[in-house]
């Protein structure tokens, strides 16, 4: 049930536990342990709205920014994501395999908040050598769902 | 000027579907639960091979029985699935559509006369596809009470001495019902005593949701008077792409081969490669699709409970088959007030056969959201004729 359950809920967590119970053949205090359990083991750690900010009148600026750090002695570079993750501005923060170390996802309100960010902030900090800002201009698709297109259906109304 | 139509033909009844089809495309804003198609996309690792063969620019006939790398996979995949063992060479036919398959199929196999058995409620095409080639078909009937499954009996008395082939469309459209081993087994036992050849249309094979599909040619002595059916418009999301495919006996794909090149000369070629990745990649997408196909059959199963709506559970394709005839009315009457007063299409189980009447085809490959929307609106419907029955 474990795996069903986990990929029904990422794509909609508002769904009801007796539905959901419904769907996944389940009785419904199973799905509420089960529900409970990942809860616990950290399994499931959030439940999350997707928002299309475009569409609001809230002005967003979000930058992917690629930084490349000198690893501490027996931290490696678990202290300073750390450091970096702390910020709320901070979406979310990655080690990465490859030309850098560090990808970080991060949200603000304008250009300016987000340059002062990496210039005071980030790249003032003792293990950060070089970093690398990209501005998101339009999002596609984000979590798995494609922004703004609504889809048709197109198949004819009656098929044998 | 002469009549320039064939008799046969024009005796031909036309699709009960067609029928519905008409008065429901009028309605615009109808929430339709009578498309006998998957609602998802092919995946796009598919088509975008099928972009990629035409990049490439694989725009030619291929050889009429289909590429080789496809027939070697649609072996490995029988082989893999089904435990049995066929020649690509000899043994496999790729077709436009299961349904091409049907129709050479017969026409490969009847002489004048000899009869067809059909198991009905069915897909509409084998009746007409085997008057058109020249057999007589025999109907039999499937009962609710057996849920809708062929059991021996029925099939040893619809035997005459012309009877050649038997059609086996499990899991079934319309009904949704899936014939287990022991009952498969059952059915094989009758045709090797009455020495007939069966027909099983497998096209719902991936969509089934308790225990897996077993193929009558898998069982002992029945490879060798089987024709195989299967494709990808529903496992895969294909249906657009016409491509299906024929496994059998080397005697009889020969002359199926010989039909096919004569009329069509091949399947179409980027649906072929599209296939092909279909077969090599493409498990995972099954998988997730049956899913959620699962989930929703059990939304719905759970939503007739509690509507107290007569339904067997069935446990392939998409499609669920529930029992109308507690309202007093013919499966169209109850399908057009249906449509008429709350906006939902589905399809009057007579037009699968005399069989489907009284009984309702729903299917299910239709988003969640969009099922919740028309099972609450056809409970209204089902409140409303109740208590007009109760003030009586």
């Amino acid at each position: 049930m474990r795996e069903e359950l986990l990929t029904v809920i990422e794509k909609n967590s508002r769904i009801g536990l007796k539905e959901l119970a419904v769907m996944l053949g389940a009785e419904e205090i199973d799905v509420v342990n089960e529900m409970a359990a990942l809860e616990a083991e950290g399994v499931i750690c959030g439940y999350h709205t997707l928002i299309n900010w475009e569409k609001t009148s809230l002005e967003k600026v979000t930058a992917l920014i690629e930084v490349r750090v000198t690893p501490q002695r027996g931290q490696g570079f678990d202290s300073i994501a750390e450091r970096i993750y702390k910020y709320p501005e901070v979406q979310s923060v990655y080690l990465i395999s490859g030309g850098y170390d560090l990808l970080i996802t991060l949200e603000g309100k304008s250009l300016k908040e987000v340059s002062n960010f990496v210039s005071f902030k980030l790249s003032t900090l003792e293990t950060v050598l070089s970093t690398a800002t990209h501005f998101i201009l339009k999002k596609y698709k984000d979590h798995g769902t494609v922004i703004s297109q609504k889809h048709d259906d197109e198949r004819e109304m009656i098929t044998p | 000027m002469r009549n320039p139509l064939s008799d046969i033909v024009v005796d031909i009844k036309p699709s009960g579907i067609r029928k519905f089809f008409d008065i429901v495309s009028e309605m615009k804003d109808a929430i339709s639960l009578g498309v006998g198609e998957p609602d998802f996309d092919t995946p796009w690792h598919i088509r975008d091979e099928g972009i990629y063969s035409l990049e490439k620019g694989r725009t030619f006939y291929t050889s009429n029985a289909g590429i080789k790398e496809l027939k070697e996979e649609i072996c490995k995949y029988m082989m893999r699935k089904q435990g049995i063992s066929y020649n690509y060479n000899k043994e496999v036919l790729v077709t436009v559509g299961g349904s091409e398959a049907i129709d050479i199929g017969f026409r490969a196999m009847i002489n004048p006369g000899e009869e067809i058995l059909i198991p009905q409620p069915c897909y509409v095409s084998y009746e007409p596809c085997a008057i058109l080639a020249g057999a007589k078909p025999v109907i039999i009937n499937l009962k609710a009470e057996n849920e809708f499954r062929l059991t021996a009996d029925e099939l040893r008395d619809a035997i005459t001495d012309k009877t050649k082939l038997l059609v086996l469309p499990f899991p079934n459209n319309p009904t949704g019902a899936v014939m287990s081993r022991k009952d498969m087994e059952e059915i094989a036992q009758v045709v090797l005593e009455k020495d007939l050849f069966v027909m099983s249309d497998e096209i719902y094979s991936e969509l089934t949701y308790q225990g897996e599909h077993v193929s009558i040619a898998s069982l002992p002595g029945m490879k060798e008077r089987t024709i195989l059916i299967n494709g990808f418009s529903k496992a895969y999301a294909m249906t657009g792409w016409r491509l299906g495919y024929a496994c059998g006996p080397a005697a009889i794909i020969e002359q199926m081969i010989k039909i096919h090149q004569f009329a069509i000369m091949c399947a179409p070629t980027t649906s072929q490669y599209a296939a092909l990745e279909a077969l090599r990649n493409g498990d995972a997408d099954v998988k997730a699709m049956r899913t959620a196909y699962n989930q929703r059959r059990r939304f719905l199963m759970d939503a007739f409970r509690k509507m107290g709506l007569e339904c067997f559970e069935p446990y392939g394709a998409f499609y669920v088959f529930p029992c109308i005839k507690e309202f007093g009315m013919t499966s169209e009457e109850f399908a057009t007030r249906l449509l008429a007063e709350e906006k939902v299409a589905v399809v009057p189980g007579n037009a699968f056969g005399d069989s489907g009447e009284g009984y309702l085809r729903i299917s299910y490959a239709s988003s969640l959201e969009n099922l919740k929307v028309a099972i609450g609106r056809m409970e209204q419907l089902i409140k409303k004729i109740r208590t007009a029955k109760e003030g009586i």
